[in-house]
């Protein structure tokens, strides 16, 4: 058990003071980043990001400033479930499904049964990821170190057509978006030739487009604008949870454990293959909805409904870090701003990582275990803190994001133009939502975009312009064909209805 | 629009079609500008370096402009009467009295600094939006500037644009700070 050796290390370099301290700031700020309308997971870590340039250069460092944005994660997907239950309103586009019987729940007044449901599975969906993540990524890592091109290209390939396949948004909505982000990506130098592209004579397109600006306006400042729209007041359940409602709600928690399996294999599965926690979590819902003996009575408030989409939610969101760091295909937009945290502090994520830094990967993957403990902890203690947030009034919190937001965007280059760009990005991020064009592949693509270009040229150099190559031999070929069948798999399902709807 | 669809919160500034359609368009501009500079540089292939650099983005913005063509016409194929308001009045005001004023923030960062722009911004927002009292507005609006400023400037020391003011208080609690700092 190489793993169980190389996990007790991780824990050695996790359990410093240092990095304790780190877990807990990560998970506070997490939370209260999940909490608040326009900071999410995404742009909150995005915009701490340049906070960690000069700690990830000291010794060690890399690691603690991993393990500080992690757990902002972890805080962020603990923090979406509050907001749900109490106010109706998802702190998180994952914590949609939570409100369906979390918020019923909480009209009841059994919104602390609610609330320590929704935490405790969201415990046991990320741990059984962590428990995946801990056995598998050696596995895949090991058997990615032998991908050449056209296997990466191939990856690429089927992360991007998996958005077509399983968003809920038009087929054709969601190709638009993804391939504005490639288009995004082209802009600056081309990777392999190195001839200026799409800049079209102006300055500050010669670097490109930052992925992070885009992904901080298109977050923060096109949420802010869509939560102008609903109106400024939230009203809300007021919520106590003491030790009684937590070992109440515990006792009773045992009945749904097929429920909670199911969840988190719906997760786990929907993170690794990038669907994202977000369908996971509606996935997982209507499962158990249709599973459960009491199925018909969901949505009007059952704890079963808040453990199934929650469980889902938190191993999706934290399995779709397993790609990320053994393939550099990160699974959700949070985890792609962690990969290029990675990348500025000088870690080239992919297979090699975990033969190069094996303190960084192992002390990761540990902190995962210790910051959802951490988590957990955090939740169940300070709800009413955490509610409390979401009752100072909008017209105030409101600017003061605006102005995190701006902070975050120049503090990446020290550019004004940055700021600029972050305000035209939240344009489009409002435009876009309320049109339903997804934004998560927006952002993948301009991440990838280069990675995915470099790797199709390359395959092509090597067979002299022959396509076969994406069909070359087994792996290849059937990661190729699996992500043409997801690419078409709107059409094939509208073809399918259609069928038996005439017979 | 005078029988249009209505929404709750009031009269519609533009339907929902015609923004799918605004946006659609601007869709298929972007892959027009995208193939255009594609076909400058070339879609072809050429000797060492494989497909020239215009391959990749020029079918890129080929599948933009498909896409944005479908998304158009699906568009035009909804039925007028379940044209609902993309949005209200009422909204777009509100959206407007944010969206203006962030871009005169911007603007104001990169003139008189941010810290200065920023306490100005709250401000405004929250005697425009909120309506409270100055003495509340003039505690969080320092309070915000003063607090950011201790952050990036002392103790991160990440440089942001100052103005005179953010200067002076730069200066002024630096001895604190380092004295801070030292203590722990």
């Amino acid at each position: 058990m190489e793993e169980i050796q190389s996990l007790l290390h991780g824990f050695e370099v996790a359990l410093s003071y240092r990095n304790l301290a780190f877990m807990f700031a990560g998970v506070i700020l997490g939370v209260i980043i999940g909490v608040l309308p326009g900071l999410g997971g995404a742009n909150g870590v995005a915009i701490l990001l340049p906070l960690t340039f000069g700690l990830a250069q000291s010794p060690g460092g890399a690691t603690s400033a991993i393990i500080l944005l992690s757990c902002i994660y972890w805080g962020a997907l603990f923090g979406g479930a509050i907001t749900s239950i109490l106010f109706n309103i998802p702190g998180e586009p994952w914590s949609v499904a939570t409100t369906f019987d979390g918020y019923p729940l909480a009209q009841k007044g059994r919104a602390g049964n609610a609330l320590a449901a929704a935490f405790t599975s969201s415990f046991v969906g990320a741990l059984v990821a962590v428990i995946v993540i801990t056995f598998l990524s050696p596995v895949v890592a090991n058997f990615a170190l032998a991908f050449g091109y056209p296997e990466f290209f191939s990856v690429y390939l089927l992360t991007f057509c998996a958005f077509v396949g399983t968003s809920k948004e038009p087929p054709f909505k969601t190709l638009a978006a993804m391939m504005t982000g490639f288009a995004l990506a082209a802009v600056g130098t081309d990777p392999v030739t190195g001839t200026l592209r799409l800049t079209f004579g102006s300055t500050h397109l010669l670097t490109g487009f930052d992925f992070l600006v885009a992904v901080i306006g298109l977050f923060g400042i096109g949420e802010i604008l869509l939560t102008l729209e609903e109106g400024l007041a939230f009203k809300g359940a007021r919520a106590r949870l003491d030790t009684k409602v937590v070992l109440e709600t515990w006792k009773e928690l045992p009945r749904y454990w097929l429920t909670s399996v199911r969840s988190s294999v719906v997760g786990c599965f929907m993170g690794i293959v990038p669907g994202g926690a977000t369908p996971a979590s509606f996935m997982s819902y209507g499962v158990a909805r249709r599973f459960s003996k009491d199925g018909a009575q969901f949505g009007t408030g059952k704890i079963e409904g808040v453990v199934a989409p929650e469980t889902a939610a938190h191993a999706a969101g934290t399995s779709a870090l397993l790609p990320m760091i053994t393939l550099g295909v990160p699974g959700s937009p949070t985890a792609a701003v962690l990969l290029g945290g990675l990348m500025i502090w000088g870690l080239q994520p992919g297979p090699l990582l975990f033969t190069e830094q094996k303190d960084f990967v192992w002390g990761l993957i540990a902190s995962m275990y210790l910051g959802n403990i951490a988590g957990l902890i955090v939740v169940l203690t300070c709800v009413p803190l955490f509610a409390a947030i979401l009752r100072v009034p909008f017209s105030v919190i409101a600017p003061i994001i605006m102005v995190v937001c701006a902070i975050g965007a120049y503090t990446i280059h020290n550019s004004i133009f940055d700021v600029w760009m972050m305000v035209v990005f939240g344009v489009l991020g409002y435009l876009f939502k309320k049109l339903q064009y997804p934004l998560a592949p927006l952002v993948l693509a301009i991440v990838l975009g280069d990675a995915a270009e470099a790797s199709f040229r390359g395959a092509l150099l090597a067979s002299q312009g022959d396509m076969t190559v994406f069909f070359s031999n087994a792996l290849v070929g059937s990661m190729t064909g699996l992500a043409l069948l997801l690419l078409f798999w709107p059409l094939v399902s509208a073809a399918w209805r259609r069928l038996r709807g005439n017979y | 629009m005078s029988e249009g669809p209505q929404d709750r919160a009031g009269r519609a500034a533009f339907g929902h079609k015609s923004a799918e359609i605004a946006v659609a368009a601007l869709f298929f501009l972007l892959g027009a500008l995208v193939i255009t500079d594609s076909l400058r540089l070339g879609i072809g292939w050429q000797e060492v370096h494989g497909p020239k650099p215009g391959y990749f983005p020029f079918y890129v913005g080929l599948i933009i402009c498909v896409s944005a063509l479908v998304n158009a016409a699906s568009a035009l194929r909804a039925r007028r009467d379940r044209d609902k308001a993309f949005v209200a009045v009422d909204q777009l005001k509100l959206v407007l009295a944010v969206l203006v004023p962030t871009a005169v923030y911007v603007a104001l960062v990169g003139w008189i600094g941010l810290y200065e722009a920023s306490v100005l911004f709250v401000a405004y927002f929250m005697r425009a939006l909120g309506k409270y009292a100055w003495w509340k507005i003039g505690v969080v609006a320092f309070g915000q500037g003063v607090f950011f400023l201790a952050v990036f400037e002392l103790w991160f020391q990440i440089p942001l644009p100052k103005g005179p003011a953010a200067e002076w208080l730069v200066a002024a609690l630096r001895p604190a700070s380092l004295w801070l700092r030292a203590l722990f």
